[in-house]
């Protein structure tokens, strides 16, 4: 059963340790994702997605940043076990990462066909040549012409610099790619190709996929599971079907309620009201508490556990979960 | 590029017409008479005058100075009135000893400032950066004269390890690189942390790491090389100010350089050594702006890409950017990024 999964993350927590306090950014984070499948990762700025990739990276920048509790299998390996070696060994090859500005994301100073090769010669044992020879190729897979290895950043559109930092995610072949708002920070029209262009890349390649990203468009057009996160918590996660046709925990369904839909006349877009909470100053409880149309007398006394619904189909909600927790309290 | 360098030595020109200018009319106005210093009390007036005579100091200040221009115009800086030998003559004996301390101390202050300035920064707030950050403090404030004064106290006259002056052997050099590079090394170590404190929070050094680059790869190849820009500008600027700031070291250690020159002519109001030495000096610290717009142009493709596209026309704009990348590296090293 579990032999099918590549990636699960087990009660993972991050937290920032600055001067003004602790940023609780991931709370005891449950994901897993399968070969070949794509997993959505959906929340608002602020909820501990990035902070989440990095975690997997081995990336999290440290000071301030730490793990400090959980697990996070990789083809059944910790990878929070692994030392600094191993983890290097692992990024870039195993899994890569796509970050969310292309602008800011290739160093200025090297050739776009130097950057792409970088990667290829550090896990690869391929002469300096061989090495140039396959960033060409990696870079032509993603639809700029080799002819173009010698530029530098500055002489590409931002589309374009998208698609070398999807090559040089691509060019190892790794089991899974971490895509983080890939497209947030493109023009509209771009965005589309670029999307475009991932999945046409992810079903050749057979590559599992994570993409961070909060338009609930991209997750129906390319994911199978999606995981919904608030304030450094999965608030509800499961199959992509259970997930938009029994939305169950109340900010998932805000979420799509301030989504404009195609299928359903809505007259106006609802807005969830509210700030998401500070991750440096969580409210007790449930942290969605104050936003909730439905909060009950114990959400605010007490965080809900997860729930299972069947089918993976799991939700953080006191809605749904038994209420034998409340009784502890008594 | 070659039309650059060109070009930039063609605007070096009007620089040093006005330069020769500043320094022509202070001299001018400075009380004092060399014809009565070189005579002593002794001279009567008639002996004075008769000096003053030939060294054409009876002219007008237009005469004077388009003498001195006419000079300049056939590459002649005039002959010094102490030791009657051409200016030029004095200057090449004493430059290369001022060039040959200021090259060492600008080599040992890079060898020195570069390493802790990565070192401070990558571990920021630690107590290694603490320690960098007052000493870096302390050698920008601390005067160099000062600090050649004590290294004589300690070394020579208390220890008796090293001579306390002249420049007879590599051994004599130590104290001056001492004492001069302890300014430069507190200042490229400031530049190099801040700069690379900003240069590593950058997103394409995490792409680097997310690649499984090796740390030491992502330091140097991926931050470093692009902190560099305000680096090399500080790395100029220290150089060119090693040349022109010997003065008062120079003094201090008894070396026989330019700067030891200098204070000599001026002393003896020597005009034609004074404005001679000065030129050479402006000539010099042009030279060293140039090729730290050079080594820019290797380091960073935008700035290549722009020198090497119409001269003509992007050359002003080229100047404000250069200027721009001078003027942060000076604020930096002002305000010492947050010490
Ligand atoms: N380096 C850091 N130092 C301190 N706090 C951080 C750091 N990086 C992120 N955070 C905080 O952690 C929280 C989660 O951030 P992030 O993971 O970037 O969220 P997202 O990607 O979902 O927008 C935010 O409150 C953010 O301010
Ligand atoms: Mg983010």
């Amino acid at each position: 059963m579990s032999d099918d999964k590549l990636l699960e993350i087990k009660d993972l927590s991050i937290h920032y340790f600055t001067e003004e306090g602790i940023v609780r950014a991931v709370n005891n984070v449950q994901l897993s994702l399968r070969r070949g499948e794509t997993l959505g990762l959906v929340g608002e700025t602020g909820a501990g997605k990035t902070t989440t990739a990095l975690g997997i990276m081995g990336l999290v920048p440290d000071p301030p940043g730490r793990v400090v509790s959980g697990e996070i299998l990789f083809g059944g390996r910790d990878l929070l076990r692994l030392n600094k070696g191993q983890m290097r060994r692992h990024r870039g090859k195993d899994i890569s990462m796509i970050f969310q500005d292309p602008m800011t994301s290739l160093n200025p100073i090297m050739t776009m066909g130097d950057q792409i090769a970088e990667v290829i010669r550090l896990h690869e044992k391929l002469s300096r040549a061989d090495a140039n020879r396959k960033a060409a190729q990696v870079l032509e897979m993603v639809g700029i012409p080799a002819q173009r290895m010698n530029e530098y950043p500055h002489q590409f559109s931002g589309g374009m610099k998208q698609r070398v930092v999807i090559a040089i995610a691509l060019a190892c072949n790794p089991q899974l790619i971490i895509a983080d708002e890939p497209t947030t920070a493109l023009d509209v029209t771009i965005q589309a190709q670029v999307l475009e262009l991932m999945s046409q890349l992810q079903s050749e390649l057979h590559t599992s996929m994570l993409i961070i990203t909060h338009d609930l468009g991209v997750v129906a057009d390319s994911c199978q599971s999606v995981a919904i996160m608030y304030a450094g918590r999965i608030v509800e996660s499961g199959r992509i079907e259970d997930i938009y046709e029994d939305t169950k925990h109340p900010y998932t369904k805000g979420l799509f309620s301030s989504l404009p839909s195609l299928s359903t006349k809505v007259k106006r877009l609802k807005p969830i009201l509210g700030l998401m909470p500070d991750p440096a100053n969580l409210p007790a409880g449930c942290p969605f508490h104050p936003r909730c149309d439905s909060c009950m007398p114990i959400c605010t006394e007490l965080d809900p556990q997860d729930t299972g619904l069947g089918n993976g189909h799991m939700v953080r909600c006191h809605l749904y979960g038994q209420h034998d927790a409340g009784e502890d309290l008594a | 590029m070659l039309r650059y360098i060109a070009k930039r030595l063609l605007t070096m020109i009007p620089v040093l017409i006005g330069i020769s200018f500043i320094i022509f009319v202070l001299m001018y106005f400075t009380p004092g008479d060399p014809a009565e210093m070189l005579l002593g009390d002794l001279a009567t007036p008639e002996q004075v005058d008769a000096l003053r005579e030939e060294l054409g100091l009876n002219d007008g200040f237009f005469q004077r100075y388009f003498n001195y221009m006419k000079g300049l115009l056939k590459g002649d800086l005039g002959k010094s009135y102490v030791s009657k030998m051409p200016v030029w003559d004095e200057i090449a004996t004493r430059l290369p000893v001022t060039a040959r301390v200021a090259f060492l101390v600008a080599i040992f202050a890079v060898l020195i400032g570069i390493p802790i300035g990565i070192l401070s920064a990558v571990r920021q707030y630690s107590f290694i950066d603490s320690i960098t950050r007052v000493f870096a403090l302390l050698g920008i404030t601390m005067p160099s004269f000062w600090l050649a004064l004590l290294l004589v106290l300690l070394f020579s006259v208390q220890l008796g390890w090293l001579p306390p002056s002249g420049l007879y052997g590599p051994i004599y050099y130590i104290m001056p690189i001492l004492s001069i590079s302890a300014v430069s090394i507190a200042t490229i170590t400031r530049t190099a942390r801040s700069s690379m404190l900003e240069v590593i929070r950058q997103d394409y050094v995490r792409t680097a790491r997310a690649k499984g680059q090796y740390e030491r790869v992502v330091l140097f190849r991926h931050a470093l090389l692009n902190a560099m820009i305000p680096i090399l500008t500080i790395i100029g600027i220290q150089f060119a100010g090693g040349l022109g700031g010997a003065v008062v070291n120079e003094q201090v250690f008894a070396i026989p350089g330019l700067g030891k020159l200098m204070v000599d002519a001026i002393k003896a109001r020597n005009y034609p050594l004074i404005q001679g030495s000065v030129l050479v000096l402006a000539v010099l610290q042009s030279v060293v702006n140039l090729v730290v717009d050079i080594l820019y142009a290797f380091v960073d493709p935008r700035i290549r890409s722009q020198y090497s596209r119409k001269v003509g026309k992007k050359a002003p704009k080229l100047a404000v950017a250069a200027a721009a990348a001078s003027d942060e590296a000076a604020a930096t090293t002002l305000e010492g990024g947050d010490i």
